[in-house]
């Protein structure tokens, strides 16, 4: 009993003289508890969205207060007409349109029916089911408290879902999957292979040859980049072909768009790998500082929106956010550049900023 | 002029002083034992005349080119090797060859050709698709060796070349770089065997990042008034 006693006291020094392994063991079921906690939500709060009134009556205007007032929506863009309501989805400044028709308050009273028009966004298939219920809802209690039940005066949404008719979520899922697997087979990948010369000790024999640090670092990744654009052309293929899953904007910038993602998930491969001294480390921060914020904090599968105020700025450092309202702007509702400059250019600084990074700590270490 | 010339070469990390003011030269063909305890400052020494460290303060130059302003240089006139093995496991012989004929700039023809006449020279012939990892430990450190010389370099800097093997290969390994010298080629060689350090033509033993003994094995043993090397190391890292 005694040395099995001194076994066990050996194993929880490892154990707590090891710093990184104390840190995940106590440190990853809290990350998890977190993000999971407050990011995984069903419900919405504050949707981004835009009423288009064609009658101005005291209805519609009543209605259109006990919307945007509710803690669901936030009005987020003023429309003056019907060709305002394609320019706002195309922007991605709003995820759902009501349109109520010309002559509402009247039609109620004289036919007992009048129509309101719910567009949603369904790129994202859940939220516009679940937008499209809270709207509805909020619309039959304004029915129901002023004209009471068994009126017979009835408030008829009709529903449009816009980009993604069919609400298949594999349209959801596509965009999502390939920043996925580029930040996966991309950063894990380069991280492993720039620790691996370390461990092995082939490294040094590459830094006393006449190879210069930039391109030992460029000769490393050159080969992923190339592996990696074909997995994705790869997934759009089957994408496409399998699944239905449409191209409506331009393939050559999508692809440009995905060779930039590329580039900046390897970019945190080679800065993982310049900290890093042995595959097993690179392995741990890679799966666990890449893989977790790519799935919960890039819109990946929860709504961002939805999320509380500090995990929404967290997002915003999450290169697959912005890849993903790229990708599904380019894919599912058409867009060009003139649209999503403001989200390139933010994962250009982004890979920029790791690159400068990483040369200087490269550099460094030669020091 | 020396193939290696070193003049009050200091390196400081922030106040600590790992290089303090050495000074030696090394003539071509011959063999430099570079001794020292661990921390002595033998490692940040060689990465200053590797090319790899840039210099505090001093002077030192290796085949000519100055250490501050031609490293590049340095590196295409050097090899290197280090006690971890500098090949890849999962690459074979030659595909070991060709990459570092490659990274020196060699040209294919050369490659092959040297690939050809190193093969028959080490008996390794038969081995040239077989992977690294399939190969002995000596054999493969042999390899490692001639394939450190593959593009002919001036200097051969050995760090710790014989760590963990046996007496027999290390026999044998010191007879390559006997050889090589004998070529001209000068050998900057660390090592912690002390018999390895009477195989070598001059001596300098490294305390406290300054060097405190450099000559000949027998001209260190009667300064010191040692029996052998291991005395003259004992007697000066104790000091």
């Amino acid at each position: 009993m005694k040395t099995f006693q001194g076994f066990v006291t050996k194993e929880f020094l490892h154990i707590f003289r090891d710093r990184r392994t104390l840190l995940i063991l106590f440190g990853m079921p809290i990350i998890q508890l977190i993000l999971f906690g407050f990011a995984i939500r069903n419900e919405l709060n504050d949707v981004q969205v835009a009423v288009l009134d064609l009658s101005h009556d005291h209805v519609t205007q009543a209605l259109t207060g006990e919307l945007l007032h509710s803690p669901y929506f936030e009005g987020a863009a003023v429309l003056h007409s019907e060709q305002d309501i394609e320019a706002a989805f195309q922007r991605g400044a709003i995820k759902e349109a009501i349109l109520f028709e010309p002559r509402f308050a009247q039609r109620l009273h004289r036919d007992g029916t009048a129509q309101v028009m719910l567009i949603t966004d369904a790129t994202d298939p859940n939220s516009a089911q679940t937008m499209v219920a809270y709207t509805s809802s909020i619309l039959r209690d304004y029915q129901t408290r002023t004209f009471g039940t068994g009126s017979g005066v009835r408030i008829v949404p009709e529903v449009q879902m816009r980009f993604n008719p069919e609400l298949k979520s594999v349209v959801l899922f596509v965009p999502g999957l390939i920043a996925l697997i580029l930040m996966l087979v991309c950063a894990l990948m380069t991280s492993i292979t720039i620790t691996r010369e370390k461990e092995r000790g082939t490294m040094e024999i590459l830094l006393v040859s006449p190879l210069r640090p930039l391109q030992i670092i460029i000769g490393k990744v050159l080969p992923y980049v190339l592996l990696s654009f074909i997995n994705v052309v790869t997934i759009l293929v089957l994408a496409r072909f399998v699944f239905g899953v449409p191209v409506r904007g331009n393939l050559v910038l999508l692809l440009a768009e995905c060779l930039l993602f590329i580039v900046c998930a390897l970019a945190f491969g080679i800065f993982i790998s310049t900290r890093a001294e042995t595959q097993q480390t690179a392995t741990m921060i890679s799966l666990a500082g890449l893989l977790l914020p790519t799935v919960i904090l890039s819109g990946f599968i929860f709504p961002i929106a939805s999320m509380p105020l500090p995990l929404q700025y967290l997002s915003h450092i999450v290169p697959a956010k912005w890849f993903l309202i790229v990708v599904r702007g380019i894919m599912l509702k058409g867009v060009g550049l003139e649209y999503l400059w403001q989200e390139t250019l933010i994962l250009v600084g982004i890979t920029l900023l790791l690159l400068v990074a990483s040369l200087r700590n490269f550099n460094e270490r030669l020091e | 002029m020396s193939i290696i010339e070193v003049n009050d070469l200091t390196r400081m990390f922030g106040s600590f002083t790992a290089v303090d003011h050495i000074s030696f030269s090394v003539e071509a063909g011959e063999i430099l034992g570079f001794l020292g305890a661990n921390g002595a400052g033998k490692t940040t020494a060689m990465r200053m005349l590797t090319g790899l460290l840039e210099p505090t303060s001093g002077e030192a130059t290796v085949s000519g080119f100055d250490v501050y302003t031609q490293p590049e240089k340095i590196k295409q006139t050097i090899g290197y090797m280090s006690q971890r093995f500098s090949l890849y496991e999962d690459l074979t012989v030659a595909e070991n060859i060709r990459f570092y004929g490659g990274i020196y700039g060699l040209s294919r023809r050369a490659i092959k050709e040297k690939t050809t006449a190193l093969l028959a020279r080490l008996d390794l012939s038969h081995a040239r698709d077989l992977r690294i990892a399939a190969l002995p430990l000596g054999w493969r450190q042999k390899l490692a060796f001639s394939v450190a010389l593959l593009h002919d370099p001036r200097v051969l800097f050995l760090d710790e070349p014989t760590g963990g093997v046996d007496p027999i290969t290390r026999r044998q390994f010191w007879d390559l770089i006997y050889e090589t010298a004998g070529r001209g080629i000068t050998v900057f060689v660390t090592t912690h065997y002390m018999d390895e350090a009477e195989y070598c033509d001059r001596v300098s033993i490294m305390v406290d990042g300054k060097i405190e003994a450099l000559g000949t094995p027998a001209a260190l043993k009667t300064q010191f008034a040692a029996a052998s090397m291991d005395e003259v190391f004992v007697r000066l890292a104790r000091a």
